[in-house]
C-alpha cells in the first residue's frame, strides 16, 4: 500500500470573510505521481498551494504533507518540501548560483552538500554556464529553470509548481516539462501542480482535479476524464443523399447521432474500433463513404462538460494580476 | 544518484538565515551603483542647498548690517539727563558691535555660529529617517514578487526574515550617516574642540537605537500593504514634520510652546542633539546621555512592538 503523500480534507480559504477562494476540497496525492489541480486563474489554485506549503492558514478543515500537519507541524512540512512559485521570486540582483545558495541557506542544508548540490543541480537544469551571471540577464525559459533548482535544493519529497509555464512559448514550456520529468525522475518526489493550460496538464499529469471557482469538479487521470465524458466523436459523410442515421445509431457501441452542415456526428465509445464497424454497416447497405474523422475529447471539452463553459480567464484581484503581469513582462524578455 | 533519505538532512537556524537573507539586501544594494549614486547624492543636495542658501549666520554679519557712517539721535529720545541736543553714534563701529551680538545670538540658540554645521547634522538624522523606510518598504516588493511567499515555505526561522530587514535599513541608514558626515565635513563642517575620533562611535550607537526602532514599525506597517503606494505615502506625509517639529533645522526653546511639546517627544530631536553633542557642540555630557536614553527607550518600544506584529503576520 502506497501512502498519501498529500491529503486535503474539506481545505477551505475564505479572504476578509467574505471571498470563499477555497470551497471545501479534499484530495489525496499518491507517493511517486504528479498531480495537477487544472482550473482558470482565480479558480483558487494558488491559495490551495499557499496553504499546503503553510504560507497560509486554511479557515476550515485540514491537511497533510508527507504525514505532518500543515499548521501544527507547519516547521517538519516544510522541511520536506520544495516551492516553485508562480512568480520569478529568484532576486534579479544576484546570480543563479547565489539564488540557489541563498535557498541551501534558508533551508539549512549543510554548506558542503549545499555547494555540491547546487552546482548538480544547475547542471541538470542547463544553467551550469550561466550560474555566475546575474539573474536579471535570463530569458523566462531560464528563471524557471532556475527557479526549479531552487526548489528542489533540499532535496524535497514533495514539490509543488504553481503555474510552472506561466507565459512561456510554447516551444519553451514543452521544454520545462521534459525538465520537470527528468527531476522527478532523478530525485524521486512526488509533485503537486497547477495549471491552466490544458495541454499541459494533459502531458504531464498522472491524475487531474479540475478546480472552478474553489470547488474541485472532476477528478481522475486525464483519460479517465476523458473517457467520463462518454466518447470520441466521428465525423462521416457519405455520397449518396440519404439518411442513415438509423443504419449508424444500430452499431455497437454508438450513443448518439446527429446530422449537423451535411454530416453525420456520431458519438462513440472507443472510436478507433467502432469506425469500421460503421463503415461496413453502411457499406453493406450499399453506402459509400466519402469521409471520415475521428476527434478524441480534449481536456478542453472535459472542463465544458463540467463547469459549462470554456477553460477562460476569470477575475482576478488587482495584486494577483500585477505579480503576473510582472511575470509575463520577465518572462517575454530574451 | 542516491535516494532521499528518510530524515530531512534541513537543519534551518536563525543565524544562518539571518545571515543568507541579510547577505542578499546588501549585494542587492552594492549591486545597483547608480542608485547608491543616488543615495549619495540626495543628502548632498539638501545639504548643499539648503545648508547653504539658508545661510542664518551671515545675517548677523558686518557686511548685513549696512548703517550709515554717522547716525544723529535726538537727545531727550535716549539719554536720561536732559539737556544734550543729539547723539551722534558711529555707524561703523555699531555695525560691528551688532555682528557681535549676532555671533552671540547664534551661538546661544543654535550652540554654534554655524549655521551649516548646525543643519548638516540635521541632515543626519534625515537621512536616517528616510533611509530606514525606503529600506523597510523593500519588504512590500518581497511580497508583491512572491519572494516572500517562497522564503514562508522553507524551514528558515520567521524572526530571520524580520531581523534582516531591520538590520538592512540600520546598516543603509548607518552608511548614509558616515556619506553624509564625511560630506559635510568636507564642505566646512566645523567639528567642537571636544570631538574626540572615539565620539564616532558614539554617533553610530545614537542611529543604530533611532534606526533599529523606526525600520521595526514601519516594516510592520509596511508589510501589511500589498501596494507600494501605501507605505510611500506614508514617508511622504511623515518626513516633513518630523523633521520640522524637531531641532533638525531650528532650535526648540524658540518655537511655540506646542511645538515644543510634539519636538520634545520626537525622536529626531535626541537623536540629532546626541550626534551634535558628540560632533558639533562641546559635549554636554547630561544631556547627551539623557539623549541617548530617550533613543534607547523609543528603539526598545518600537523594536518590541514592531518585530511582535510583523511576526504574527508571518506567523500562520
Amino acid at each position: 500500500m502506497r501512502e498519501d503523500v498529500i491529503r486535503a480534507e474539506n481545505l477551505t480559504k475564505v479572504f476578509n470573510r467574505s471571498v470563499v477562494a477555497v470551497d471545501h476540497v479534499s484530495f489525496s496525492v499518491r507517493e511517486g505521481e504528479i498531480f495537477g489541480f487544472l482550473g482558470p486563474n482565480g479558480a483558487g489554485k494558488t491559495t490551495t498551494i499557499n496553504m499546503l506549503t503553510t504560507v497560509l492558514r486554511p479557515t476550515e478543515g485540514n491537511a497533510w504533507v508527507m504525514g505532518f500537519d500543515v499548521v501544527k507541524q507547519a516547521k517538519e512540512v516544510r522541511k520536506v518540501i520544495g516551492v516553485v512559485p508562480q512568480e520569478y521570486s529568484a532576486d534579479e540582483d544576484l546570480t543563479g548560483y547565489e539564488n540557489v545558495m541563498l535557498c541551501a541557506d534558508l533551508y539549512g542544508v549543510p554548506r558542503d552538500v549545499a555547494k555540491k548540490r547546487a552546482l548538480e543541480l544547475l547542471e541538470l537544469v542547463d544553467l551550469i554556464d550561466f550560474k555566475d551571471k546575474r539573474v536579471e540577464t535570463y530569458s523566462g525559459g531560464m528563471r524557471r529553470r532556475l527557479e526549479l533548482a531552487c526548489g528542489l535544493i533540499n532535496r524535497p519529497k514533495v514539490l509543488f509548481l504553481d503555474e510552472p509555464t506561466l507565459g512561456l512559448d510554447v516551444h519553451t514550456r514543452a521544454a520545462i516539462w521534459s525538465y520537470i520529468e527528468r527531476l522527478k525522475e532523478e530525485y524521486d518526489m512526488t509533485i503537486f501542480m497547477t495549471t491552466h493550460y490544458l495541454e499541459e496538464a494533459d502531458a504531464l499529469c498522472d491524475r487531474i482535479a479540475i478546480i472552478d471557482r474553489g470547488k474541485i469538479v472532476a477528478m481522475g487521470s486525464p483519460s479517465e476524464l476523458k473517457n467520463s465524458l462518454g466518447g470520441d466523436i466521428i465525423t462521416i459523410t457519405i455520397k449518396e443523399r440519404a439518411d442513415v442515421t438509423e443504419v449508424i445509431r444500430g452499431c455497437e457501441n454508438v450513443k448518439e447521432v446527429r446530422y449537423e452542415n451535411g454530416a453525420y456526428r456520431v458519438k462513440v465509445k472507443d472510436g478507433e474500433a467502432t469506425a469500421p464497424l460503421i463503415i461496413e454497416a453502411l457499406r453493406k447497405r450499399g453506402y459509400t463513404v466519402v469521409k471520415l474523422s475521428l476527434t478524441k475529447p480534449t481536456l478542453n471539452e472535459v472542463f465544458l462538460e463540467y463547469t459549462g463553459r470554456a477553460l477562460r480567464d476569470a477575475e482576478e484581484s488587482k495584486e494577483s494580476f500585477i505579480a503576473r503581469r510582472i511575470t509575463l513582462m520577465r518572462a517575454r524578455r530574451r | 544518484m542516491s535516494s532521499a533519505k528518510s530524515v530531512s538532512e534541513s537543519r534551518p537556524s536563525l543565524a544562518r538565515g539571518l545571515r543568507a537573507l541579510l547577505l542578499r539586501e546588501l549585494k542587492k544594494w552594492l549591486k545597483d551603483p547608480v542608485m547608491l549614486v543616488m543615495l549619495v547624492l540626495q543628502p548632498l543636495i539638501w545639504m548643499g542647498l539648503l545648508g547653504k542658501a539658508l545661510n542664518i549666520g551671515a545675517l548677523f554679519s558686518a557686511r548685513n548690517i549696512n548703517l550709515p557712517q554717522q547716525i544723529p539721535i535726538p537727545g531727550d529720545a535716549v539719554l536720561v539727563p536732559q539737556g544734550l541736543q543729539v547723539v551722534v553714534l558711529n555707524g561703523t563701529k555699531l555695525s560691528q558691535f551688532f555682528a557681535g551680538l549676532g555671533s552671540e545670538v547664534m551661538q546661544s540658540a543654535f550652540g554654534t555660529t554655524d549655521y551649516f554645521s548646525f543643519m548638516s547634522i540635521g541632515m543626519v538624522s534625515m537621512i536616517v529617517v528616510t533611509t530606514t523606510m525606503f529600506s523597510g518598504m523593500s519588504i512590500v516588493w518581497d511580497r508583491r514578487l512572491g519572494f516572500l511567499d517562497k522564503v514562508l515555505s522553507t524551514p528558515v526561522p520567521r524572526a530571520a526574515i524580520i531581523f534582516a530587514k531591520i538590520l538592512n535599513a540600520t546598516l543603509r541608514a548607518m552608511f548614509q550617516a558616515t556619506v553624509i558626515l564625511a560630506l559635510a565635513y568636507l564642505l566646512g563642517l566645523r567639528l567642537s574642540a571636544t570631538f574626540t575620533p572615539m565620539n564616532i562611535l558614539g554617533v553610530y550607537a545614537a542611529i543604530f537605537l533611532l534606526s533599529v526602532g523606526l525600520s521595526s514599525i514601519f516594516i510592520a506597517f509596511s508589510i501589511r500593504s500589498t501596494r507600494m503606494e501605501r507605505p510611500m505615502q506614508f514617508v511622504a506625509l511623515i518626513t516633513m514634520p518630523l523633521m520640522f517639529a524637531s531641532n533638525t533645522f531650528f532650535p526648540i526653546d524658540l518655537m511655540p510652546s506646542w511645538l515644543q511639546a510634539v519636538a520634545r517627544a520626537n525622536p529626531l530631536t535626541y537623536l540629532t542633539d546626541a550626534v551634535r553633542q558628540l560632533t558639533i557642540l562641546p559635549t554636554d555630557h547630561v544631556a547627551l546621555a539623557w539623549d541617548l536614553t530617550y533613543l534607547s527607550a523609543f528603539s526598545a518600544v518600537f523594536a518590541v512592538i514592531g518585530v511582535l506584529l510583523s511576526w504574527r503576520y508571518l506567523s500562520l
